[in-house]
């Protein structure tokens, strides 16, 4: 069976993390990506952590290795003559280019979409920039904490009386990557119903504003009754129900449900005292809501169960229970974990110079179209031969080698 | 002159999702011009999206996400949930419990390329809508279910919101403050917003090979499974190297200083990030401290990953005397990676934001007039998206979908009417509005 976007031709010119996470979606699931990256150390992200064994070299960077998983590498100088001949050829057969520049960059290059359209009216060009090709921060900078603070989110992130806090590592341009390959694929097939093409202006600001993660309904609450979120840690003493973290024998697990009537009764069940589901000393609204002697009385009576009990066995008791319950996991747990296990979900990739290693799977299963379990290119390990393929023989591609083209 | 057509024009969804990540899905989806048509049960009120069907008398302290405060009589037109990711979407209401629900829903299904549903996984099987049974309706459908665990497993059926899934797939020991255990955490759901955004990935590569091959299929997407991709960084330490990452507050592996810094105003923020030694001077320089830049504690990348203890303070001591807005621009201005931790009301009023006008003033029959942020993948050269039709009232669509899309004849209509499948009331309020009005005979 061959996997969803087989035949689908992608020039990828992205770097870091929300572009080359958009196009290794696009990679995984078969569309053939060619990245281009500079001759001079290839793609930024290959100096980027974690480094197999600590070695920091620029084909064992872990982030590296994840994000760029069956592209094609060909290094290609876009300022030299011959380098922008042939990204232009590259484009004539593509379906989609891809880039992350600056938002200048590729006009500046003498490759904006006006020039690459004329080449191939078909095309899609999404370009994913920090704050968009227009607007007064066009040539501002960005970076994770700084996407997240912008966003309106991180605001109401973090304790009372402390400051606010970012979530782990990179996940809001992983996001943003997320949605650049939703509009990209969008934006393709419409490209393919009429034959006409168009440039994408995707703003990692933006997109973040609008992020499901709590941030796009607080803009509209805020809207309707000039409420807004605050800081308030684990967000416990809403209800008697338990919600956020807890700690457990060997670990925390984390409770969240958005319908406390219902889940009240379960946990009753749980922790052996069901008489309590229906006794007014608990239900009446006055106890159940926002009363933190109440409250303590149930954690009282919760904590002799969960300490009691492994993160594991309160998570599977809570959900025989019917009441939403995970352990919180370290990445050992994660890697150990039976349910993880049992789907297949970490698939060992072999590299020829970082070895076999395990990388999370397939983020979708797909019943007739598989996703693909390749590896991350060398630096300008395909170079040779998608040059060959556009007809440059060995002594043209040798001369590009010697000026530094290729 | 002819307006171009949508992208996705002649793609017409199902929408079966429930709380934040498949309605993310779906409105991606119809912000690109697919026609999503929501399923929705006046016997079966979904809480989790549109709300709780009975608030009469209430006024949430935090306004409950209603305008004014005020749920009024059909408060699941009003709520500040659904009214933002409703938008472009059709409503239409049918009870798939029931035979007559079943058999209409199986029609709609004949008619509709792709089907979308995230609820708890027993629903669909249930409801006896599973794969299996809609395949044979319609070979060419694309499904896909977005439960939190997948369709396979020891955890399939487990129910789980975003900050549950993401606690067993380990992002919630990947952040936090680095000074107190994981009690601390706020719930997210980041899990919400990566598996809706990626949902949408995967029915379009689904559709794409529909294309070329005439066939439908099913993908079974688990939203722990999807997330877990968005900090491989850490997933790659521990498969490289064995190690086990924890929390790093506002720090960066390798930047330093990084964080939120206190600006003047009443909890009022600035975040920053220097990344070199070019990006520290500027920020000494912004500061007014140019020879900090040169003290050997701070004078590299490496010291000053090392001394960044000593370094925030100094940073603090500056930024609480400044307006965060004005330190902001200064900072950009200088060439340093920095940004207001806006609020709610900081994100409406920014420059940038109007300057790409990125809201609409939008007017929702039963909640009045407010401004809505646009589609944020908006900005396509040929085809710019907006708000072209507002969140739809409960049932709003049920003549349009039963008649043209699924060809019901009238009689056929009338039938599903007298079964109660169609209208734009909950039952359960109904129920309740009888009762009141008995009572009130009495």
């Amino acid at each position: 069976m061959p996997p969803p976007l087989e035949g689908m031709r992608v020039i990828d010119l992205t770097h870091y993390i929300a572009g080359p996470f958009c196009t290794k979606l696009l990679a995984d699931y078969g569309a053939d990506v060619i990245k281009i990256e500079r001759p001079d150390g290839g793609d930024p992200a290959r100096r980027i952590g974690p480094f197999l064994h600590d070695d920091p070299q620029i084909e064992k960077s872990g982030l590296f290795l994840h994000l760029n998983t069956n592209k094609q590498s060909v290094t290609l100088n876009l300022k030299t003559l011959d380098g922008k001949q042939i990204l232009k050829q590259l484009v004539q057969d593509a379906d989609v280019l891809v880039e992350n520049f600056a938002p200048d960059v590729m006009d500046r290059l003498g490759l904006g979409y006006e020039v690459l359209s004329a080449i191939n009216p078909g095309l899609v060009m999404t370009s994913i920039s920090n704050y968009g090709k227009t607007g007064p921060y066009r040539d501002y900078k960005l970076t994770e904490i700084v996407l997240y603070a912008m966003g309106g989110t991180m605001h109401s992130t973090g304790a009372a009386g402390r400051e606010p806090v970012k979530l782990a590592l990179t996940v809001e341009q992983f996001f943003g990557g997320g949605v650049a390959a939703s509009a990209t694929m969008g934006a393709h097939l419409g490209a393919l119903a009429d034959g006409v093409g168009q440039q994408l202006d995707l703003a990692l600001f933006e997109m973040q504003v609008g992020n499901q993660d709590r941030g796009v309904q607080a803009n509209t609450t805020y809207q309707y009754n000039g409420s807004m979120a605050t800081r308030t840690g684990g967000e416990g003493g809403r209800t008697i129900v338990p919600t956020g973290v807890y700690p457990t024998s060997d670990g925390y697990v984390q409770f969240f449900t958005l319908q406390p009537t219902v889940g009240w009764p379960r946990i009753c069940h749980l922790i052996g005292h069901p008489e309590m589901a229906a006794d007014p000393h608990f239900t009446a609204p006055e106890n159940f809501y926002q009363n933190a002697d109440v409250k303590a009385e149930v954690d009282a009576i919760l904590f002799e169960y969960l300490l009691t009990h492994t993160k594991q066995e309160v998570m599977e008791a809570t959900q025989a229970a019917g009441f939403p319950c995970g352990a919180i996991n370290t990445m050992e747990d994660v890697f150990h974990d039976p349910h993880l296990a049992h789907r297949g979900y970490f698939v060992t990739i072999d590299h020829p110079l970082v070895g076999p290693l395990r990388y999370p799977g397939a983020p979708f299963k797909m019943s007739e179209s598989p996703w693909r379990a390749g590896r991350a290119p060398l630096l300008g390990e395909h170079t040779q031969q998608v040059l060959s393929g556009l007809g440059y023989s060995h002594e043209d591609i040798a001369r590009l080698r010697e000026q530094g083209v290729v | 002159m002819t307006e171009p057509r949508l992208p996705l024009k002649g793609i017409r969804v199902i929408d079966l999702t429930v709380v934040w990540a498949g309605p993310f899905s779906t409105v991606l989806l119809s912000d690109m011009g697919a026609e999503v048509i929501r399923v929705e049960s006046l016997a079966h009120p979904d809480l989790n999206t549109r709300g709780q069907p009975i608030l009469e008398g209430t006024r949430a302290a935090t306004g409950g996400g209603y305008p004014d405060g005020e749920p009024g009589p059909r408060p699941w037109n009003r709520n500040s949930n659904f009214n933002t990711t409703g938008r472009n979407k059709k409503s239409v209401t049918m009870d798939v419990t029931k035979p007559e629900g079943h058999a209409a829903f199986l029609r709609l299904v004949q008619n509709c390329d792709v089907f979308i549903e995230n609820n708890s996984p027993e629903v669909i099987d249930r409801l006896n809508i599973t794969w299996d049974v809609l395949s044979q309706a319609n070979p060419r459908l694309v499904m896909i279910s977005m439960p939190g665990f997948g369709r396979t497993g020891p955890y399939s059926k487990f129910r789980a919101f975003g900050a549950n899934m993401e606690a067993i797939v380990g992002h919630t020991t990947l952040r936090g403050y680095t000074d107190s255990d994981a009690t601390g955490v706020t719930n997210v759901f980041l899990a919400d917003a990566g598996g809706g955004a990626v949902g949408v990935f995967a029915i379009l590569a689904a559709l794409r090979y529909r294309q070329r091959t005439g066939k439908g299929q099913y993908i079974d997407m688990s939203q722990a499974e999807n997330i877990g991709h968005f900090y491989s960084q850490a997933m790659m330490d521990y498969s490289m190297n064995g190690r086990v990452q924890g929390p790093m507050g506002n720090r960066h592996p390798s930047r330093a200083p990084q964080g939120v810094y206190r600006c003047a105003g009443d909890d009022t923020w600035l975040a920053l990030s220097c990344g070199d030694d070019a990006e520290f001077a500027a920020l000494c320089g912004v500061m007014g401290q140019p020879s900090l830049a040169a003290e050997p504690r701070f004078a590299d990348s490496f010291t000053r990953y090392a001394n960044q203890d000593a370094l925030d303070p100094i940073i603090t001591a500056w930024s609480a005397q400044q307006d965060q807005h004005a330190a902001f621009h200064a900072l950009q201005a200088a060439g340093v990676p920095a940004g207001p931790v806006l609020t709610t009301a900081g994100v409406f009023n920014d420059p940038h934001l109007k300057a790409r006008d990125m809201w609409q003033q939008v007017t929702l029959p039963e909640a009045g007039t407010h401004w809505y942020l646009k589609p944020t993948i908006g900005h396509m050269s040929r085809t710019p998206l907006k708000i072209w039709a507002p969140a739809p009232n409960m049932g709003a669509d049920n003549e349009y979908v039963y008649q043209q899309v699924m060809g019901y004849t009238d009689a056929e209509y009338d039938a599903m009417v007298q079964a109660g499948h169609i209208g734009d009331t909950y039952d359960v309020v109904r129920e309740h509005e009888a009762r009141k009005a008995k009572a009130a005979d009495v």
